[in-house]
C-alpha cells in the first residue's frame, strides 16, 4: 500500500519538483556565470510555451515513441517510488531511453540521426555502472528492492565509496550535463543543432522536457539511496551532489563521443568494480 | 513412450518421403501435414507428461544400441569419404579417431554399455521437445517455399531440396532422440548425427566457400565428439562409481569427482557444438547456407544440443572449480561475441554473434549451475530460440524482397514492408527489452550471480555485456523505423514465402510474455526442483509489473491514431536547404546531392580483428583450466 | 489555456546572419552574455527552428539565402514572429545597390519588427525583441481563436448530422 502511494505522490509531484530543480540549476549556473538567469519558474514557463505552440511532426510516428518514452520513465520512476526492484527498474528505464531513440531515428533526419547514436552510445556508457550501482546497494542492504534498501539501518555509502563516485560520473551523462551532453543539450551548443530532439517541437518536445524532470527525480532518488540511514544527511547529499553537477557543467567543455564511453566504462571498471571486489572480500571474510 | 518414439521415428518416416517428392506443392503439403503432427505430438507430450515427476522408459536397447553403432561407422566412413574428396585431412583424422574409440569403447567394457532405461521424458525434455517440435518444424514450412524462390535466385547452385528435406527432418529426429535419450551412448549416437546433418546442410550450395565452412563446422564439431567419446570411455570405465553410461545414474551418482572429468568433457563437447569461444566460427561460418537452415541451427537444433547437455550436467559443475571455468568460458564469449556484433553490419551476422553471445549466457549459467541460475539458463533456451527463428526467417524473407541483408539497406522497411518491419522489430524487442524474456532472464542470472561465491566476475560480464546488447540491436531497430520518403512498397503481392510461421513465431514471442509464469512454473519449477530440491521464481509483484509494462506496449500504438488528424507536416531541418522529403538538396555547383545517414559500428573498437582473436585465447586458456581443475579434483 | 500566455515568458530565438557584415551578429550575440543577459527575460538562443518563436535575421536578402530564409521560416511553427535587425535587414543598407542583393528581410518572408541601427545596438535589439513579443502573443490569441471557431463549427457540422 505504501508502495502504491509513493507511486502516485512521485506521478504528481515529480514533476512540480523537477521543474523546480530545473529552474534552481538555471539560477545557480547563471550565477557561477556572473548574470541574473530567468525567474525561478522559468522551466514551467517554457512547458507551458510549448503546449502552445502548433503541433508540427516530420512523422506522426515520432509522436507515438516520445509518448512512449515519457510512458516508460515515468513508470520506471513510479517503481522506484514504489519500492520496487531496483533492477526491473533499471530495465524499465533503459526501455524508456530506447524509445526516444527511436523516435529520433523515425524522422529519418540527419541531426537527429547523429544524435540517436550518440545516445546510445550514452546508453552503453552508463549502462555498466547503474548496473553494478544496484548490485553493490543489493551487497550492503541484502535485497534488489528500493524499499529494504531505504530502510537500511547501515550508511551504505561507508561502503560504496567508489561506487557512489562512479555513479556520480554517469549522472552527469544521465542528467546531460557537459562535458557528456553529447547527444542534445540545453545550452546553446549547436554543432548537431539539438540533436535527438531536433526534429521535436511543440508538445512533443514538450513531453521531452517533462520526461526529464521525472528522470531527474528518479535519479536523484537513487542518488538519496546511499545515504539513506539518516534523512537529513541523505537531502543534504543530494543537494551538494547536484551543485557539484552544476559545477562539472559549467567548468568543463564537451568531450568526443569515445571520451564519453571510456569515462563511463573506467568509473564503471575502476571505482564500481575495485570497490564491489572489496566489499564481498571483506563480506567473505567475515562469514 | 510411444509418443517419445512417434517424436523420433515420425521425422525419420517424413525424411525418406521427403527424399523422392520432387514437385513443390505436393512437397509443400507433406512438410506441412508433418509439421503439424510432430508439433501436435509434441504438445501432447507437454500435456501427457508435464504435470509428473520424470518418467523412464526401458525401451528396445540390444538391436538399436546394435544398429546406432552400425550407423555411426558408416557415418565415420562417409566422413572419411568426403573428406577423401575434399582434401580435408583433419576431418578423416577426427572421424578415424573417433570410430577407433567407439569400437575400442565397445570392444573393452560390453559389461558396463547398458541402461537399465534408455528413454526418458522430464521437463527439460519437454522444453526442448516443444522448441524443436514447433519452432523447427515451423522452419520447415516456410523452408519449402523459400527454397523455391533460393533456386529461382541463384540458379547455378544444384538443385537437391528431396536430400535438403531429407537433412532437415532427420536433423529434428535426432534432436527429438539426443533429448530424450538416457543412454549416453544413444546420446552421443544423435549427437554425431545432428554433426553430420549440419555438415551437409552447410554445404548445400556447394560453392567452395559453403563447402570450406562446412568442413570447418564439422571439424570442430568433431572434436567435441572426440571428447565426448572419450567421456563414454572414462565412465564405462568408472561403471561402478560413476553409474556408467545411464545418465541418470550418472547425475545421482554420489562420487563427485570422478563423475567431474567426463562431465567436463562433455560440456567440451557442448562448448564446441553451441560454438563459444573458441569454435565460434563454424556458426559464423554457417551463414552461407540458404536462410532457413541458419534458423534452425540457431534457434531449435543444433546449437541448442550444446547447451542442452550443459544444462543436463549443470548440477554437476556447481560449486566446482572446473564447472567455473566453463561458466567463464561461456561469460568471455558472451561479452566479446556481443561487442563483436556491434561492429556487423550484416544482419545474418548480426544475429550469428547474438547467438554465440546468448548461448554463452547459458553456458555462464550452467557452468555455474546454481539453480537460480538454470533456472535463468532454461528460460533463455525458450526465449532464444523463439525470438531467433522469428529473426532469421524476417532476414531471409527481407533478403529475397529487397536484394540485400544489409542492415544499411534495411532504412525504412517500416514504410517499404510494414508488416514484416513490425514482426522483426517484435523479434528484436524480444531479445534484449523488458519485459521481454531474454531480459527476464538476465535480470534473473544477476540476481543469483550476487549469490555465488567470486560471482562478481559474471556480474561485471552481464554488465558490459548487456550494455553493448542494447547498442547493437536499438541501432538496427532505428534503422527500421525510420520513416523515409519516396519508396517503393515492396510487401504487396509477397507470396513468395509464406507467412503463416512468421505469423505464429511473432504470436509465441509476445505469448511467451504472458505465459511465462506459466511456463516457470508447469515446467521450469518443478525440473529444477526435482534436481536441487529449491527452484527459483519471480516474485508475483514483479511478474505482475511485468504484465503491466507488456500490456502498455501493446496500448501504446492506439496514440496513433490520436495525432493522425491534428498535426502539420514538415520536412526535416537539413541546416536550412530546401531538400525533398527523400533529403535531397541542392549543392554546391548546382549538383542535387543526397543526404544519407548510416549508424556507427566503431569498428576500431570493437571489430572483428580487434577482439575475436583475444576472446578466443582467454577460452581456450579457460577450457584447458577446467581440464586440470577437473583433474585436480580427481 | 488560452489565458495562461506562457509564450510572451518564454521566447525562443533562432538567429541567422542572411548577409550581414557580422556587426550586428557580434551585437545580437552579446545581448546572450551576463551584461545584458537575456536569459531573465526566458530567452534562449536555440539553433533550431522547429523549437524557435523568433526568427532575428541580420543582413539583406541575396539570391543564394532567399531560400534558406524562407525554409528556416517555413519550418517554425506557428505562432511566430520575425524581426529583421539593422539596415542592411529592413532595406538592403548599404548594399542594396549591389547587383546580388534583393532587398530587405521582407522581400522573402514577413517581418513583424524592424530594429534600425548600424550596427544595432544591444538595447535596441531587446527593445525590438519585446515589441515582437507583443505581436507574439496576439498572433497566439488569433490562433488559438481560430482553433476555436474551427472546433466550433466542427461541433455544429456534427450536431447537424446528428439531426
Amino acid at each position: 500500500m505504501n508502495g502504491l502511494i509513493g507511486a502516485v505522490l512521485f506521478l504528481i509531484l515529480a514533476p512540480i519538483a523537477g521543474g523546480l530543480i530545473a529552474g534552481i540549476d538555471r539560477k545557480i549556473t547563471a550565477r557561477m556565470q556572473g548574470r541574473v538567469g530567468p525567474p525561478l519558474l522559468q522551466p514551467f514557463y517554457d512547458v507551458g510555451k510549448l503546449f502552445e505552440k502548433e503541433n508540427v511532426v516530420v512523422t506522426t510516428a515520432q509522436n507515438f515513441y516520445v509518448l512512449a518514452y515519457l510512458v516508460f520513465i515515468a513508470l520506471s520512476g513510479a517503481l522506484f517510488f514504489a519500492g520496487g526492484d531496483l533492477l526491473l527498474i533499471i530495465f524499465a528505464f533503459t526501455l524508456a531511453h530506447v524509445f526516444l531513440v527511436l523516435g529520433a531515428y523515425a524522422v529519418h533526419s540527419p541531426y537527429s540521426h547523429i544524435g540517436a547514436e550518440r545516445e546510445l552510445i550514452q546508453v552503453m556508457a552508463y549502462e555498466p555502472m547503474i548496473i553494478l550501482a544496484a548490485v553493490g546497494l543489493y551487497m550492503v542492504g541484502g535485497s534488489f528492492y528500493v524499499a529494504d534498501i531505504a530502510a537500511a539501518t547501515v550508511p551504505a555509502i561507508l561502503y560504496l565509496p567508489g561506487v557512489f563516485l562512479g555513479f556520480a560520473v554517469i549522472l552527469t551523462i544521465k542528467l546531460r550535463k557537459s562535458p557528456f551532453d553529447i547527444s542534445t543539450s540545453h545550452h546553446a551548443h549547436q554543432e548537431i543543432v539539438k540533436g535527438i530532439t531536433t526534429e521535436f517541437s511543440g508538445s512533443t518536445l514538450g513531453q521531452v522536457e517533462i520526461a526529464h524532470w521525472y528522470e531527474n527525480i528518479f535519479l536523484l532518488g537513487f542518488v538519496y539511496l546511499f545515504f539513506s540511514w539518516n534523512p537529513v544527511i541523505g537531502v543534504a547529499a543530494v543537494a551538494v551532489t547536484y551543485v557539484a553537477e552544476i559545477f562539472v557543467d559549467n567548468v568543463t567543455a564537451r568531450v568526443r563521443w569515445q571520451a564519453a564511453l571510456k569515462s563511463g566504462w573506467l568509473a564503471a571498471a575502476v571505482l564500481g568494480l575495485v570497490n564491489l571486489a572489496i566489499l564481498s572480500y571483506m563480506t567473505i571474510g567475515g562469514a | 513412450m510411444q509418443t517419445l518414439l512417434f517424436l523420433i521415428l515420425f521425422p525419420i518416416l517424413a525424411a525418406c518421403l521427403l527424399l523422392f517428392v520432387k514437385r513443390t506443392t505436393l512437397r509443400y503439403a507433406v512438410v506441412t501435414l508433418s509439421a503439424l503432427f510432430i508439433g501436435g505430438a509434441s504438445i501432447y507430450l507437454l500435456i501427457r507428461y508435464a504435470f509428473g515427476d520424470a518418467v523412464y522408459f526401458a525401451a528396445p536397447s540390444e538391436g538399436a544400441s546394435m544398429a546406432m553403432v552400425a550407423i555411426e561407422m558408416v557415418l565415420a566412413l562417409f566422413i572419411i569419404y568426403m573428406g577423401a574428396k575434399f582434401r580435408n585431412y583433419l576431418a578423416i583424422v577426427l572421424a578415424v579417431v573417433q570410430a577407433a574409440l567407439v569400437v575400442y569403447l565397445e570392444i573393452s567394457f560390453p559389461g558396463s554399455l547398458h541402461a537399465v532405461n534408455n528413454l526418458f521424458v522430464d521437463q527439460l525434455s519437454i522444453i526442448m521437445a516443444l522448441i524443436i517440435g514447433i519452432i523447427g518444424s515451423l522452419i520447415a514450412v516456410y523452408a519449402v517455399r523459400y527454397m523455391e524462390t533460393y533456386h529461382h535466385h541463384h540458379p547455378e547452385v544444384r538443385n537437391r531440396q528431396g536430400m535438403f528435406f531429407f537433412v532437415i527432418f532427420a536433423f529434428l529426429a535426432a534432436m527429438f532422440g539426443l533429448v530424450f535419450s538416457n543412454n549416453l551412448m544413444w546420446v552421443f549416437f544423435f549427437w554425431e548425427v545432428t554433426t553430420i546433418s549440419s555438415f551437409m546442410l552447410i554445404g548445400y550450395s556447394e560453392t567452395e566457400e559453403a563447402t570450406k565452412n562446412a568442413f570447418r563446422a564439422l571439424v570442430m564439431n568433431l572434436l567435441g565428439g572426440v571428447a565426448f567419446v572419450v567421456a563414454l570411455i572414462f565412465l564405462a570405465a568408472t561403471e561402478p562409481t560413476s553409474g556408467g553410461i545411464d545418465l541418470a545414474r550418472v547425475l545421482a551418482s554420489g562420487d563427485a569427482a570422478v563423475i567431474l572429468i567426463p562431465a567436463v568433457l562433455i560440456g567440451f563437447a557442448g562448448i564446441t557444438k553451441a560454438a563459444l569461444m573458441p569454435f565460434s566460427s563454424w556458426l559464423l561460418g554457417a551463414m552461407v547456407a540458404p536462410t532457413p537452415v541458419s534458423a534452425l541451427l540457431h534457434s531449435s537444433t543444433m546449437v541448442k544440443a550444446g547447451v542442452y547437455i550443459l544444462v543436463r550436467f549443470a548440477p554437476v559443475f556447481a560449486g566446482t572449480f572446473a564447472g567455473f571455468s566453463v561458466g567463464l568460458v561461456g561469460g568471455v564469449t558472451f561479452v566479446v561475441a556481443s561487442a563483436i556484433a556491434i561492429s556487423q553490419s550484416d544482419a545474418k551476422s548480426v544475429l550469428a554473434y547474438s547467438t554465440i553471445a546468448n548461448l554463452g549466457l547459458i553456458a555462464a549459467c550452467a557452468g555455474v549451475g546454481t539453480y537460480m541460475l538454470v533456472w535463468a539458463a532454461i528460460l533463455l533456451i525458450i526465449f532464444h530460440a523463439v525470438a531467433k527463428s522469428l529473426l532469421f526467417l524476417g532476414t531471409g524473407a527481407i533478403e529475397h524482397r529487397i536484394g540485400s541483408r544489409n542492415i544499411e539497406d534495411m532504412e525504412g522497411l517500416i514504410v517499404r514492408m510494414p508488416k514484416m518491419a513490425v514482426m522483426m522489430f517484435i523479434g528484436i524487442a524480444g531479445m534484449f527489452l523488458a519485459p521481454f524474456g531474454m531480459l527476464i532472464s538476465k535480470w534473473a542470472a544477476i540476481e543469483a550471480f550476487v549469490q555465488v561465491p567470486f560471482g562478481l566476475i559474471f556480474i561485471a560480464i552481464l554488465a558490459y555485456g548487456s550494455a553493448v546488447t542494447v547498442f547493437f540491436w536499438a541501432k538496427w531497430m532505428g534503422k527500421l523505423v525510420a520513416v523515409t520518403r519516396n519508396v517503393e512498397r515492396v510487401e504487396k503481392g509477397f507470396l513468395e514465402e509464406p507467412w503463416a510461421p512468421l505469423y505464429i513465431i511473432t504470436g509465441l514471442v509476445i505469448a511467451a510474455v504472458f505465459l511465462f509464469p506459466v511456463i516457470s512454473s508447469t515446467l521450469i519449477e518443478p525440473y529444477v526442483l526435482a534436481i536441487y530440491g529449491a527452484t527459483a521464481r519471480l516474485a508475483q509483484a514483479n511478474v505482475g509489473i511485468m504484465l503491466l509494462m507488456m500490456a502498455l506496449l501493446l496500448v501504446l500504438p492506439v496514440s496513433f491514431f490520436l495525432f493522425r488528424r491534428t498535426a502539420k507536416h514538415l520536412p526535416v531541418y537539413m541546416g536550412g536547404r530546401p531538400a525533398t522529403p527523400d533529403l535531397h538538396f541542392a549543392g554546391s555547383l548546382g549538383l542535387t546531392r543526397e543526404v544519407q545517414t548510416r549508424n556507427y559500428y566503431l569498428t576500431e573498437y570493437f571489430g572483428e580483428a580487434k577482439l575475436f582473436r583475444p576472446g578466443a585465447v582467454v577460452c581456450t586458456v579457460l577450457i584447458l583450466a577446467s581440464w586440470i581443475l577437473a583433474g585436480v579434483a580427481l | 489555456m488560452s489565458t495562461m500566455a506562457f509564450l510572451k515568458r518564454s521566447p525562443w530565438i533562432l538567429h541567422y546572419d542572411a548577409s550581414s557584415c557580422n556587426g550586428c551578429d557580434i551585437e545580437v550575440l552579446a545581448c546572450l552574455t551576463p551584461l545584458y543577459d537575456v536569459e531573465r527575460f526566458g530567452i534562449i538562443n536555440t539553433g533550431n527552428p522547429k523549437h524557435a518563436d523568433i526568427l532575428l535575421i541580420t543582413g539583406g536578402i541575396n539570391s543564394q539565402n532567399r531560400p534558406v530564409v524562407r525554409n528556416l521560416y517555413e519550418q517554425m511553427p506557428e505562432p511566430k514572429v520575425v524581426v529583421a535587425i539593422g539596415a542592411c535587414a529592413a532595406t538592403g543598407g548599404i548594399f542594396r545597390e549591389c547587383y546580388n542583393i534583393a532587398g530587405g528581410v521582407d522581400k522573402v518572408i514577413p517581418v513583424d519588427v524592424y530594429v534600425p541601427g548600424c550596427a544595432a545596438r544591444p538595447e535596441q535589439i531587446i527593445d525590438g525583441v519585446v515589441k515582437a513579443l507583443g505581436i507574439l502573443e496576439e498572433k497566439r490569441e488569433k490562433m488559438t481563436g481560430k482553433a476555436e471557431i474551427k472546433e466550433g463549427a466542427r461541433h455544429a457540422a456534427e450536431a447537424g448530422e446528428g439531426t
